[in-house]
């Protein structure tokens, strides 16, 4: 048996891509329970508007690189983060001053809402594909890993290599730094504090004299600069293409959903929850177990439960058990 | 329809402009615009039965009309003997246990005394059952995708009529509604839309990935049609003789009579189910449905089964959208699981529905056929109104080449829009529920 191989080999190929991915879907699974939690309906355009703030970081890290500005070994893109940031928090803003806030005003279904969402995804996702087009581009730059397979395996003598990404170390501290100020932001701020208490009784905040409008236009722009960031984290690791990031509507919707719509702490627990579970049922074990077994399994012999074509059916899976068992989520979220 | 001028006014305004394409650009456009306009109409009068009636929000269109779209193969297409001797047995047993195990692990977890030992008993049987599922399955596909790789290498189908396929590809569509909705209905109403999303989603990657089936990603083409080509009209004597008497020539003339032949049936699918969810509509079971809608509330206090009434307006929706999704792929007489795209096949069929009128059975008619014809007719449109904006940028402007490369996305961004301004302006649509 030899553990030490198996377990260098689970962590490259599942715990470090499990954890980077379930930073980003938890940035992403926050704003969409966020929106939930203060507006009370689901944000259809979430995706999309990630695609927009990554969009917009991407134009100027273009002109950034064109104009020879970099950061050394961090991509440039953290340079254009907060540009992009400010771009989407203007673009949001405009789709709730021209879009949302007329119904908020008629007190309509949380269903039409989700409609009106809809509308603004289309839009989104048309002016996005019309900027910069449908196919992938990447714009990450700097130094590629922090340490890769073959300086580990040199290393430790390992037979298997474990390599760290900069952009998977990159997403994980900028995903926990964002998590710790918004849960500063929460808990301890005249306004975190009006927000929370406008989702958990809006008549009751409304009462001890709580703007709404401000806490809406504060809930948008918290929600716009998650969005990008996760946007631009997850275009980082994977690529930018507008199609893919439509399609992380299901696993951000699934982790906000299984930790508990409408709370924070369950966003996060969600997120990681989704993509652990991906990866593990995504993952082929073969080479785990060639490791623990000490000896070669025959060829084509998968040790793999679903395909990874088959990701989806993993946040749906997860999805439909805790609507079956558990409708409030883990951590009890807002209502059923 | 109330006969009231204004709605004939709309039809007419549609059939006007079909008619301006058949004279300014070709008979042939105007025909294949006219007969993908009466299937979005089918798929629009699907999803208004649930949106319209119900108030239920499906953003799984795409899903449900690909299963559609799969029972064509499966019924049409001649099967594969060699296949089906390799490997029919193993895939259906596999598929069988896969079945069973699930089944199994739900009465254990509801007979079992909750604890330990109940989860370790269900690991042991989801375990057990996975490994005879890939110990019968696995083997079985691979034998049948080696048969014939390049033509078949799928199970292949029954050989019966193609028409035969409608109403399966129905109820193939209505049993995926039944598995979403019985989880997700009675639940808020944003988890329906949220599960059908997943639903779609992991029906258009099956369809993608399990070639056995249908090919996958390779695609199945000429899949019998249920009318006349244009190659065997071209020979007939009547043809060549209505030809000449229009002073046409003939292909284009046996093109036509094809895709009419084609309308024709679309027509009577069509007519019939407008004329069904009408009688549905007035009867006492639509009042049901609306009253459920307009006051979810009273409905339950007069005794109304509020989630088993939502399930079977579901299903039923679902399952015109899947036989919608049958006829595109006999139409096309071809299955492309790459083709299917939300944006296209749920979105758009939205903008239908709200734009024609949603609550109004007309209304989803018209909304389909009016906009799929702009849906063809924006992307030129798009691209001459991106040329004329740009033209200040000069000929060899870099930005100028760069949006006109991407003005095929002009028409996202127009139908978006105009989902929006209905929504607001007019939410009641072009033809209003009455």
């Amino acid at each position: 048996m030899d553990l030490l191989n198996a377990l260098v080999t689970t962590l490259n190929f599942v715990i470090i891509p499990a954890v980077t991915y379930g930073s980003q879907l938890a940035l992403g699974a926050l704003g969409v329970t966020l929106i939930y939690g203060i507006l009370r309906f689901s944000n259809f355009a979430h995706g999309d508007t990630m695609a927009f703030g990554t969009m917009a970081t991407i134009l100027t890290t273009w002109t950034l690189q064109a104009g020879g500005i970099g950061l050394g070994i961090f991509p440039t893109a953290l340079l254009a983060l907060p540009v992009g940031i400010a771009a989407t928090v203007i673009w949001v803003l405009a789709t709730d001053r021209l879009v949302y806030r007329f119904y908020r005003g008629q007190r309509v279904k949380p269903v039409v809402m989700v409609m009106v969402s809809l509308g603004v995804m289309f839009v989104t996702n048309g002016f996005v594909r019309l900027i910069i087009g449908p196919g992938d581009r990447r714009f990450d730059d700097g130094a590629r890993f922090i340490f890769s397979a073959g300086e580990f395996r040199e290393w430790s003598g390992l037979a298997e290599g474990l390599a760290l990404r900069s952009t998977q170390a990159l997403t994980v501290v900028l995903a926990i730094l964002v998590m710790i100020a918004l849960f500063w932001f929460l808990n301890r701020t005249r306004t975190g504090k009006s927000m929370r208490a406008y989702s958990d009784n809006e008549d009751l905040a409304l009462l001890s004299g709580i703007s709404p409008e401000r806490v809406v236009m504060v809930t948008w722009l918290i929600a716009g600069a998650l969005a990008t960031v996760a946007g631009v984290l997850y275009g980082l690791d994977k690529g930018f293409r507008p199609f893919t990031y439509f399609q992380l509507l299901l696993p951000i919707f699934a982790s906000a959903i299984v930790g508990g719509l409408g709370n924070p702490m369950g966003a996060i627990a969600g997120g990681y929850l989704i993509a652990f579970a991906e990866m593990t049922i995504t993952y082929n074990w073969r080479r785990v177990l060639n490791h623990l077994l000490e000896q070669d399994l025959p060829p084509g012999v998968a040790i793999q439960l679903l395909s990874v074509d088959y990701k989806f059916a993993v946040s749906f899976g997860l999805l439909v058990l805790v609507l079956v068992i558990r409708p409030t989520g883990i951590f009890r979220g807002k209502s059923v | 329809m109330s006969l009231n001028i204004r709605n004939i006014v709309l039809f007419a305004a549609y059939f006007l402009a079909l008619a301006m394409v058949a004279r300014f650009q070709s008979p042939t456009l105007a025909m294949t615009i006219l007969n993908m306009g009466l299937i979005s109409a089918i798929m629009a009068l699907g999803v208004n039965m649930q949106w319209g009636y119900a108030g239920l929000f499906n953003v799984g269109i795409m899903g449900f009309t690909a299963v559609g779209g799969l029972a064509v193969v499966l019924v049409s297409m001649p099967p594969v003997p060699d296949a089906v001797r390799a490997g029919a047995f193993g895939t259906a047993l596999g598929l069988m246990i896969g079945a069973a195990t699930i089944f199994a692990a739900i009465i254990l977890w509801r007979r079992m005394a909750p604890g330990r030992l109940r989860l370790a008993a269900l690991f042991a049987v989801l375990i057990a059952g996975w490994l005879a599922n890939r110990y019968f399955f696995v083997p079985a596909v691979n034998a049948i995708e080696a048969v014939n790789p390049a033509l078949e290498g799928n199970l292949g189908g029954l050989g019966l009529p193609v028409l035969l396929s409608w109403p399966v590809g129905a109820v193939f569509a209505a049993g995926a509604a039944w598995l979403v909705g019985k989880v997700s209905l009675g639940l808020r109403s944003d988890y329906l839309a949220i599960a059908t999303l997943g639903i779609s989603e992991i029906i258009v990657a099956i369809l993608k990935n399990e070639a056995w089936l249908a090919r996958g990603v390779k695609n199945v083409s000429g899949l019998p049609r249920p009318v006349s080509t244009p190659l065997e009209l071209r020979q007939e004597d009547w043809v060549i003789s209505l030809a000449e008497s229009l002073g046409r020539p003939v292909t284009e003339v046996s093109a036509l009579l094809a895709q009419g032949a084609y309308a024709g049936l679309f027509l009577i699918v069509l007519g019939a189910l407008l004329w069904l969810s009408e009688k549905a509509l007035n009867s006492p079971w639509g009042r049901m449905m609306r009253a459920i809608r307009d006051n979810e509330t009273a409905a339950r206090a007069m005794g109304k089964d509020v989630t088993r009434r939502h399930l079977n307006i579901f299903v039923l929706g679902s399952a015109v959208c899947g036989l919608a999704g049958a006829m595109m792929v006999t139409l096309d007489s071809q299955l492309n699981p790459g083709t299917y795209e939300p944006l296209r096949f749920t979105f758009l069929i939205w903008v239908m529905v709200i734009v024609g009128g949603s609550g109004n059975n007309w209304g989803a008619v018209l909304g389909g056929l009016l906009i799929w014809f702009l849906w063809v007719q924006v992307e030129p449109a798009g691209r001459w109104l991106m040329d004329v904006a740009t033209i200040w940028l000069g000929e060899d402007s870099d930005l100028r080449a760069h949006l006109m490369n991407n003005a095929a996305h002009m028409r996202l961004l127009t139908m978006g829009l105009a989902l929006l301004l209905f929504l607001r302006f007019s939410p009641r649509g072009l033809i209003p529920e009455r």
